[in-house]
């Protein structure tokens, strides 16, 4: 019954006034890689908190309110917030006017009830018109709140807000939990703190600096002067700030020793948020360390250390690294000296994995696959090698047969029989992340033939959307039936992806395989060989029936990301990738040729009409469906007897042999240029012939000549699928 | 043996002499902590008298951290990880490395910082050293136990596990613990700086490798080479029915002499199969599959320990499950 209406501010200059806020939550050390997620939402929540308690008008929320962070800090800086809320008049009605007053217009019992209840006097009622009748109505202003009352309610529900992936207690279980404890919090708002306490911690005015650097208790008057205490202590809390520091300081160093740091953007990004006060040292390690692989280097530099690879002029690593510390600097290099040896002791450890697992050939690891269970119904890693075998045997039989001449059966099968070796090598338990590169690395010191290591050493690419593929065809061979047979096994067992988990990848394994075959351009049937995946599961262990239906899910699961695939990453969109696939998508490879077709015609003069008339054709098809059978779908030409029909039925047959003759060519843009000269035809079709007509012989015909139409132009694909605005308005218009 | 010892320190070579000027021996190392922590009003108890793999397998730890009281502790722990061993050649791997465990329930505001002090009290600049907590959260699946923290780096140098305990033995805690597991040889080797472990003064005039090597080459040996699969499954049968047969006693109606009912006892046995169970693991003996179960097995053990342990302290057979029963 209540409508709150925004009314006049009796004191406008008072609403003028607006204050800032910093808001800061000091907490023990955040793991790195979430704090800037933790910050995005920080601030959206504060934005939801602020503009619907009237703090911030909604349009300058986005500009005045600044969140950030760094390892021991979350921090929002909003500014112009209003010193109170404004006054808000709420319009409260009660009973009918002929129920609150009696004739002579004295209040009934019902009115001062009513008067009693809203608090006012009953002389303060007043009569509003409402659709129902007269009614009795209170006015009541509301008076706005200060912010700073508003905040010690809102800044704390803030913090309890932010979601972490695993949060904590600190003290008792019945307590309020965050990423990790809370120390301080700092919330002034126009000078002064905004009192309120989140897990017994008060929120004052006093920050903390860096960890061993700075003061302990710093009070500051707002954000003003905030960063620059901070900066004092040896805290550079916006991570920019952090992010050039590291920057500027890596390119010092590198240049002086004429070198160049790896590339590294997540790496960069990890550091930035580790550290309060990072600088760059640059440390050296024992040049004959060199003599292992470079991904065994780095890996060991970059996923353990976090430190930066360094490489020479001519691309060579160099035996010097860079770590980013958390201090001004190392003036007495013990620092460095600690890291080197940290390092040395890391590298010595991978020198004798390295010289261990190499004393055996990588096949020699096979047998102990069969201990290494790759999923409980579905028997060991051993067992996946055997479907994989087959898988890649097949698909280079296919290749071969389809015309790649390189395509090498016995090496993929000697490929994809090495591929699962270094699952139980020593470098790979030590380094699960160098799984394929590693046992790549080691069939190429043993002298296997190129094509094969690398086929091993690129078997789990592409690893996502813009990962590379593997360099060759019999990579490509052991790719495809790893991620094949994960698949359709997987789907055989029931263990698929949900929205929230997929533990086996099956989302990267089916975008993996739409990208090898569709940026390798390998011929290969998509149901074929998920059929061939469903033979070798059941020829192996564990010996299992794949189902028509489950072939047909795990078909659907990798169209979907096919789609996804190629509208992502080569801009297609939904509706022409849906009107390719619709005609046809087993060939991959095809059917985004098809695409590029439909996506440079469907904007044409003719084709616009063209395609809505099609998709009007097949709701006229659809209405009928059940009342045609297959019978009549043969068209009696002596039974067309409209002038219109007959011209449709001719220049069908004649601009069919046309773009057939161009489609199989592979000329698809050409027959879909053919294919819309069908336009005048069928619009005159339309605009002279009633198809639904009483004699059933007639209209039966006239359906099957759509049908026929409909279903000979549609090979390409079904322009039904296609949306656009006119398309939208004619298909109405055709209802 | 007086004469001997003497002999030794006279063939000190020079360079020895020279090291002995950078750095605690780690028996100082250990002794330092130990005192730094009692100060902090830290029990100081002794390592556990039953193989275990970590410090936090020590009852001064699993069951001290379930339950309601107050308590601090420190204690060194030589932790044995069968998988680990290298027979004394890897300079940075051990069959059994120490541990110096602390444990602080419930957990202080001002625990990092108590933490770091420590560091500073055997001899590590805090102004001068990268020090950083670097996320980690610690979990044992054999004793259902886990906890959020982080590990500690000195210079790129894991020295800490840093854990606010949230569960242990399943049953979630309150108050929260914070335990502390110092890498007692790799900090000793840290602070003498020395690149093999094995070169490490232990005292005034030992080394590690006098102190260990035998150790370590034998347990290495036994772990991969000797011990008898069958066996050492069959003493795991043992000890997991043994254990079994001492929680499935427990009293059904509330009797005197609860407290003398053997939960100490039943958690020994756990151990054992633990221990088992790792030297089974190393030996090559476990696949992937049975893995799994038998590290089950062994948490079935340790969460049913837990849950009698606290009702024992709570003087009744027949208490309620405990509220904080975890999943």
């Amino acid at each position: 019954m209540s409508s709150p209406l925004k009314s006049k501010s009796p004191k406008p200059s008072a609403l003028k006034a607006s204050g800032d806020l910093l808001f800061e939550i000091g907490c023990e050390e955040i793991p790195a890689g979430m704090i800037l997620k933790a910050s995005a939402e920080l601030k959206a929540i504060l934005q939801k908190y602020f503009v619907s308690h009237g703090l911030l008008a909604e349009e300058q929320s986005g500009t005045s309110i600044d969140t950030f962070g760094a390892p021991r800090r979350l921090v929002a800086i909003v500014r112009k917030i209003r010193l109170r809320q404004e006054d808000v008049t709420r319009e409260v009605t009660g009973p009918p006017k002929s129920v609150a007053y009696d004739n002579v217009g004295e209040p009934t019992r019902a009115a001062m009830s009513f008067a009693e209840k809203q608090g006012i006097p009953v002389s303060k009622l007043s009569i509003v018109n409402t659709p129902k009748g007269e009614y009795v109505a209170a006015k009541q202003i509301v008076v706005g709140k200060p912010a700073a009352e508003i905040l010690a309610t809102v800044l704390p529900q803030a913090i309890q807000e932010i979601s972490w992936p695993r949060s904590m207690y600190w003290t008792r279980a019945d307590s309020s939990r965050f990423i990790r404890p809370i120390r301080w919090i700092v919330a002034v708002f126009a000078g002064r703190v905004a009192p309120f306490s989140f897990a017994s911690v008060h929120a004052g005015n006093q920050t903390e600096g860096h960890r061993f650097l700075g003061k302990k208790n710093i009070p500051v008057s707002g954000p003003d002067d905030y960063e620059e205490k901070l900066k004092k202590n040896f805290v550079l809390c916006r991570p920019e700030a952090r992010r050039k520091k590291i920057e500027a300081e890596i390119h010092t160093l590198t240049a002086r020793k004429q070198l160049r740091a790896h590339e590294d953007a997540d790496l960069l990004k990890l550091v930035t948020y580790l550290n309060e006060y990072p600088s760059v040292i640059m440390g050296e390690f024992d040049s004959s360390f060199l003599a292992l692989p470079e991904e065994i280097l780095i890996t060991v530099m970059r996923g353990h250390q976090k430190y930066f690879g360094l490489e020479t002029r001519n691309g060579e690593l160099a035996p010097h690294f860079l770590a980013i510390i958390n201090l001004p600097g190392d003036t007495k290099g013990m620092v460095r000296a600690g890291h080197e040896r940290v390092l040395r002791a890391r590298f010595s450890d991978a020198q004798f994995f390295w010289e261990t697992d190499l004393k055996r050939p990588l096949g020699d690891y096979l047998p102990k696959l069969a201990a290494v269970t790759y999923e409980s119904r579905l028997g060991s890693y051993a067992d996946k090698v055997d479907r994989m075998r087959e898988l890649a045997r097949w698909l280079a039989e296919q290749w071969f047969s389809g015309g790649v001449s390189h395509a090498d059966v016995a090496g993929s099968d000697r490929a994809a029989e090495l591929a699962k070796c270094d699952l139980v090598t020593e470098m790979v338990r030590e380094f699960p992340e160098l799984q394929g590169i590693v046992g790549g690395l080691y069939a190429r010191d043993q002298h296997e033939p190129e094509e094969i290591w690398q086929a091993v050493y690129d078997h789990y690419k592409p690893s996502g959307m813009d990962d590379a593929l593997p360099r060759n065809l019999t990579g490509c061979a052991v790719s495809l039936a790893d991620k094949l047979d994960s698949l359709v096994a997987c789907f055989a067992v029931g263990a698929v992806p949900t929205g929230s988990s997929d533990p086996f990848a099956l989302r990267r394994a089916a975008l993996g395989v739409a990208k090898i075959i569709l940026e390798r351009k390998l011929p290969l049937s998509l149901s074929a060989a998920i059929s061939a995946a469903s033979k070798s599961l059941k020829d192996h262990a564990p010996k299992i029936e794949v189902s028509e239906a489950v072939q047909k899910q795990v078909l659907d699961f990798l169209l979907e990301r096919a789609r996804f695939l190629l509208k992502e990453k080569r801009g297609f969109a939904y509706d022409e990738i849906n009107a390719a696939f619709a005609a046809s998508a087993d060939d991959l490879v095809d059917a985004a040729e098809r695409i590029v077709a439909v996506k440079a015609i469907r904007n044409t003069k003719n084709f616009i009409p063209l395609a809505a008339s099609f998709k009007r054709i097949r709701n006229i098809l659809e209405k009928s469906a059940g009342k045609l059978d297959k019978a009549q779908l043969e068209v009696e030409p002596e039974l067309l007897w409209e002038p219109a029909e007959r011209e449709l039925h001719a220049s069908a047959q004649k601009i069919g042999a046309e773009a057939t003759r161009r489609k199989k060519a592979g000329k698809y843009r050409e027959a879909l240029e053919v294919i819309s000269e069908l336009r005048p035809s069928v619009d005159k079709f339309f605009d002279n012939v009633l198809v639904m007509v009483e004699d059933s012989r007639v209209r039966k015909n006239r359906l099957a000549l759509l049908g026929n139409l409909l279903k000979e132009f549609s090979t390409i694909a079904d322009f039904s699928e296609l949306v656009s605005e006119d398309a939208k308005d004619l298909s109405q218009q055709s209802h | 043996m007086k004469t001997e010892f003497a002999k030794v320190g006279d063939t000190f070579s020079p360079a020895q002499r020279n090291m002995e000027t950078r750095g605690l021996s780690f028996q100082d190392l250990l002794l330092t902590l130990e005192h730094y922590w009692t100060a902090q009003d830290c029990i100081l108890q002794q390592p556990y008298d039953v193989e275990v793999g970590a410090g936090t397998m020590h009852p001064e730890t699993f069951l001290r951290v379930l339950g309601p009281d107050p308590y601090r502790v420190v204690y060194a722990q030589p932790s044995r990880r069968p998988a680990d061993g290298r027979y004394g050649e890897n300079p940075n791997r051990l069959y059994k490395h120490t541990q110096l465990q602390v444990i602080l329930k419930p957990s202080p505001a001002n625990a990092q910082d108590l933490y770091l002090n420590s560091l500073a009290a055997v001899g590590i600049n805090l102004k001068e050293h990268d020090i950083r907590f670097e996320e980690d959260n610690w979990e044992s699946p054999t004793l259902g136990a886990w906890g959020i923290g982080w590990q500690v780096l000195l210079d790129g140098l894991e020295i800490t596990q840093f854990t606010y305990f949230q569960q242990s033995g399943g049953i979630n805690l309150d108050p929260i613990s914070v335990e502390l597991t110092y890498g007692l040889d790799r900090i000793a080797a840290y602070l003498q700086g020395v690149d093999n472990v094995f070169d490490v003064r232990w005292s005034k005039n030992k080394t590690y490798r006098e102190v260990r090597l035998a150790e370590e080459r034998q347990f290495s040996a036994y772990s991969f080479d000797y011990a008898d699969a069958a066996s050492t499954r069959k003493q795991f049968e043992l000890n997991e029915a043994e254990a079994k047969r001492i929680l499935d006693a427990w009293p059904k109606s509330e009797t005197k002499n609860l407290n003398r009912f053997p939960i100490l006892a039943a958690y020994d046995l756990t151990l054992k199969c633990s221990h088992l169970f790792n030297l089974l693991d190393a030996r090559g003996a476990i696949s992937v599959t049975e893995r799994a179960g038998m590290i089950g097995r062994v948490r079935r053990l340790a969460v049913r320990v837990a849950e009698l342990w606290l009702r024992q302290q709570s003087g009744t057979a027949l208490a309620p499950e405990p509220p904080g029963r975890g999943a």
